[in-house]
């Protein structure tokens, strides 16, 4: 018999029927999850096609927010006030939890004995398993008295006083305002920084370490001269990652920020918004196609926005190794 | 020199197993790279065959293509014709998983399943395939413990998990569990090179005692291995880029005192490899 | 001259002193403001921890968990509804996030190769990455508002969506760890590929899945936003998927946010037992997976 003998069976083994059918269930949740994001996305941009019709760019820049038609004001989605909520919540957050989780990633991975860094490590990142709604009620009932009994009268008296920076702390400490719901959100972001910061400090290669410190470099010189630089892209990376966390984040946010005014003041100690907040607060009285249209907006809005910061963070994760000064470890 | 253990002499009892492995025109691809060129070669059932050459001459390729494990890596495929008897087991029709239960398979690193028992272990190949057993399960065991000399090491603790055992057990463990669902064909991938002399010297008793029972194809790295346990030896030798071949196959006695090629004595010599 | 030379030594000498003090300071001092940092971290968990357990524990009584919220203003009743909303959403959402989170990692870890496998993992990045607010959003636009009303069976429908990610990403993950060679060994004995996964590769790391199942689910049982716009939540007894249902957080939200001191005090109970399920199997099932590496030798 004589057979083709250049050119290679493709083998096409005859699998059993369980072969298949298993591929093929297996695959047909693939598909599904696919299917599921794709029609996330196409969903929320078709449902939000009218508000982005009538109101397009006004959307994201006007403060106008008015729901109900009136003889004086027409219907109106202007969400900056929200959005100026978010920024500026999630800038406080992102201000006061990156010192604290860096801080604390160099204290475990640097200067703690490992008996001790792993623990600390360990309790830290617990912070990530305590749900939203949790902290929204110690935020409510602990962190808002707090601020408006001790914190916010400090701020008022010392930099309140001064000429512009004053602005900041303009207006009568309530507690619930936004100060207090970056102060939330900063608690809420600082295991997430921490992990990833972390990860990212044990990848800087000894070698630079040791270099440094065969010349006589104290130990925080060889970290701020060796290890931060390297470590750079990829800690703003996690900062960016606490940063899209923070910018999602709903419940503890919507029990802290006061939910009543939609004025954008330059004082952090008034009540505000922010995309999620407006959200939560909102969604019940949507009984108009319009104002559907306009809370569903406000969710692409969020989801945009997060996944920007999201990709951000991705790469500059996986570009870190990549920087001149060193190979991966 | 390799000695060459004088066999006793053939008693070819009636009861040989199994029907001759003919490979014809064999080359396996991995893509577009060929790692076996135009194999030909017969395994005759009882016997032993040795599979010898320096690293990357295909040897494993080559048996991996008998029991059809070289098409489970993406991209791999073949040509050429593999038969059992008379049959072509690359047939359309055929299922590669009845041939890998006529054709067994002993690894390199011995992995025996881990959240299993010894006995789960070595009646893995029939419970799993949901097989019904024609013997009671304790009689397969101790059978199959028993020819891999096993069983008195372990007999007390057939409950225990199968990586609990040391490296040279665990391997004994794995021929075990091969030979328990009774293929005609058991093919061994250098199964001692994982393992410390002693162990080794174990295992390599094992084929001389299944002969007959098991066509057996050795790979190794190890000429006096071969040397001590084959009827047969094959020698490969791979050229660059154009995969391994076959440079001369015959009786162990002959390959060991007075080979034909020039490259075989070469590499039997020590000259390289 | 020399003693030119003597004298500008010297002062460089103490210059030198000067600056290795400076930067042995420096050190310390970034070593303690390291070190207050780390405490300042654990110090605020163990506060928030601390309030919780000391408000939330008088709450906690037989009657909260068997009891129904009583209307406003009387005291006593428990958060029985929440509970068993909870429960029921958690339990129609784990019937079909887990068959497809587990079904896409056995994919992508056991056929999986090329783009579309490439695109699977980037939907599953994607969707882990929604904030749960959108979540909510996209199953209120898609079910609530036309289809099922607010309702538990929306909820469940969003907490579907976020467990799929978390269930399919932590399997593959431990399915990855499954060494080719027990694979290689199973199908070297005839079982077909099925058999392999189900019956060698699964039961090896099963430990594993179920980590990350519960993970899941202990995600699943604390979220609020999601079920805020689709479960809505309710004050009355509801065990019909149809109507609004209760949820333990969601209860938490509307207790919190009341004017009543005594719904204020169940709210922290209810916190309470949320912290100590969720987190406590959390911190757990994190302990129990790092100790444990799969034994194949």
């Amino acid at each position: 018999m004589v057979e083709q003998k250049n050119k290679p069976r493709r083998l096409k083994s005859r699998e059993a029927v369980g072969d298949t059918v298993f591929r093929g269930l297996t695959l047909g949740t693939s598909l599904f999850v696919i299917v599921l994001l794709v029609g996330f996305v196409v969903l929320l941009l078709s449902d939000s096609g009218e508000s982005i019709v009538k109101f397009g760019l006004s959307f994201l820049t006007s403060s106008d927010w008015n729901p109900v038609e009136t003889e004086v004001n027409k219907i109106a989605f202007g969400a900056l006030p929200f959005i100026f909520g978010t920024i500026v919540t999630s800038i406080i957050a992102l201000v006061l939890a990156t010192p604290i989780s860096l801080g604390a990633a160099l204290f475990v991975s640097e200067y703690a004995p490992r008996w001790i860094g792993q623990p600390v490590a360990f309790i830290i990142e617990l912070l990530v398993a305590i749900p939203s709604v949790a902290y929204g009620l110690w935020g409510l009932f602990v962190l808002v008295p707090f601020m408006r009994d001790v914190v916010e009268p400090f701020l008022q008296a010392t930099i309140g006083a001064v000429p512009m920076i004053g602005a900041l702390f303009a207006g009568p400490a309530q507690g619930q305002d936004i100060l207090t719901a970056g102060v939330i959100l900063a608690i809420m972001i600082i295991p997430t920084i921490l992990s990833l910061s972390r990860e990212i400090i044990t990848q800087v290669p000894k070698l630079q370490k040791e270099g440094m410190l065969a010349l006589g470099a104290t130990k925080w010189e060889v970290l701020s001269k060796a290890v931060l630089p390297f470590a750079r892209g990829g800690i703003i990376g996690a900062a960016m990652l606490g940063l899209a966390r923070a910018i999602g984040e709903t419940m503890a946010v919507t029990m802290v920020i006061g939910n009543s005014s939609t004025k954008i003041t330059p004082s952090l100690l008034n009540p505000g918004y922010t995309i999620s907040s407006a959200i939560s607060n909102q969604f019940t009285e949507a009984d108009t196609a319009v104002y559907f249209s306009a809370v569903v907006e406000l969710g692409l809005v969020l989801l945009l926005v997060a996944s920007l910061f999201n990709v951000v963070s991705r790469v500059l994760v996986t570009n870190m190794a990549k920087l001149p000064g060193g190979a991966k470890a | 020199m390799v000695q060459v253990q004088e066999r006793p002499a053939e008693s070819k009892s009636q009861e040989v197993r199994g029907k001759v492995i003919t490979v014809k025109d064999l080359s396996a691809f991995y893509g577009k790279s060929r790692a076996v060129d135009e194999i030909n070669m017969s395994f005759q059932p009882g016997e032993i065959t040795a599979i010898i050459g320096p690293s990357g001459c295909g040897k494993s390729t080559m048996i991996r293509c008998i029991n059809r494990m070289h098409e489970e890596i993406v991209g791999a495929s073949i040509s050429g014709q593999v038969l059992i008897g008379d049959d072509d087991i690359y047939s359309p029709e055929t299922s590669p998983m009845r041939i890998r239960r006529k054709i067994g398979m002993v690894f390199q690193k011995p992995n025996p399943f881990p959240t299993m028992s010894i006995h789960d272990n070595v009646l893995a190949g029939l419970k799993l395939n949901s097989a019904r057993l024609t013997e009671p399960e304790e009689e397969v065991v101790e059978r199959c413990l028993r020819e891999v000399a096993l069983w008195d090491e372990v007999k007390d603790k057939l409950q225990t998990s199968g990586v609990a055992l040391s490296g040279g057990q665990q391997q004994r463990l794995c021929i075990a569990r091969a030979i328990a669902v009774k293929p005609e064909v058991l093919l061994l991938d250098e199964p001692c090179s994982a393992l410390d002399p002693i162990a080794t010297l174990k295992i390599e008793e094992l084929p001389i005692g299944m002969r007959n029972e098991f066509t057996i194809i050795l790979v190794t790295h190890n000429m006096q291995q071969a040397a001590r346990v084959s009827d047969k030896t094959a020698f490969f030798l791979g050229e660059n880029g154009k995969g391994g071949r076959l440079i001369e196959f015959s009786s162990t006695t002959e390959i060991f005192t007075t080979p034909k090629e020039k490259r075989t004595e070469d590499y039997i010599s020590g000259r390289f490899g | 001259m020399s003693a030119l030379v003597v004298v500008s030594a010297e002062v460089a000498q103490r210059g030198e002193l000067r600056k290795l003090l400076r930067r042995q300071v420096m050190n310390s001092f970034m070593a303690v403001l390291v070190t207050f940092l780390s405490v300042l971290a654990v110090s605020i968990l163990f506060t928030i921890f601390g309030h919780i357990v000391v408000n939330g524990y008088s709450s906690i009584n037989w009657d909260f968990f068997t009891q129904i919220p009583k209307p406003y203003g009387e005291s006593g009743g428990g958060i029985a509804p929440a509970i068993a909303g909870t429960l029921i959403m958690l339990a129609l959402a784990g019937v079909v996030a887990i068959p497809i989170g587990l079904g896409t990692a056995v994919y992508l870890s056991e056929f999986g190769r090329g783009r579309f496998a490439s695109s699977v993992r980037f939907c599953l990045e994607l969707l882990a990455e929604l904030p749960s607010i959108v979540v909510g959003v996209f199953i209120w636009a898609v079910l609530v508002r036309s289809v099922t009303g607010y309702s538990g069976l929306a909820g469940a429908a969003a907490l579907v969506v976020i467990m799929i990610p978390i269930i399919a990403k932590s399997v593959e993950e431990i399915l990855h760890l499954v060494p080719d060679s027990l694979r290689e060994s199973a199908l070297a004995l005839g079982l077909p590929r099925w058999r392999v996964v189900l019956r060698v590769v699964i039961p090896t790391v099963l430990p594993g899945i179920l980590t990350g199942v519960v993970l899941a689910m202990a995600r699943a049982a604390g979220e609020t936003a999601p079920l805020l716009l689709t479960a809505l939540g309710n004050s009355f007894f509801n065990l019909q998927l149809n109507k609004p249902m209760a949820a333990i957080p969601l209860q938490i939200y509307n207790y919190a946010i009341a004017p009543y001191d005594d719904w204020h005090a169940k709210a922290w109970g209810a916190t309470f037992i949320l912290i100590v399920v969720v987190a406590v199997l959390s911190a757990a099932v994190r302990f129990y997976t790092r100790s444990k590496k799969i034994e194949t030798r």
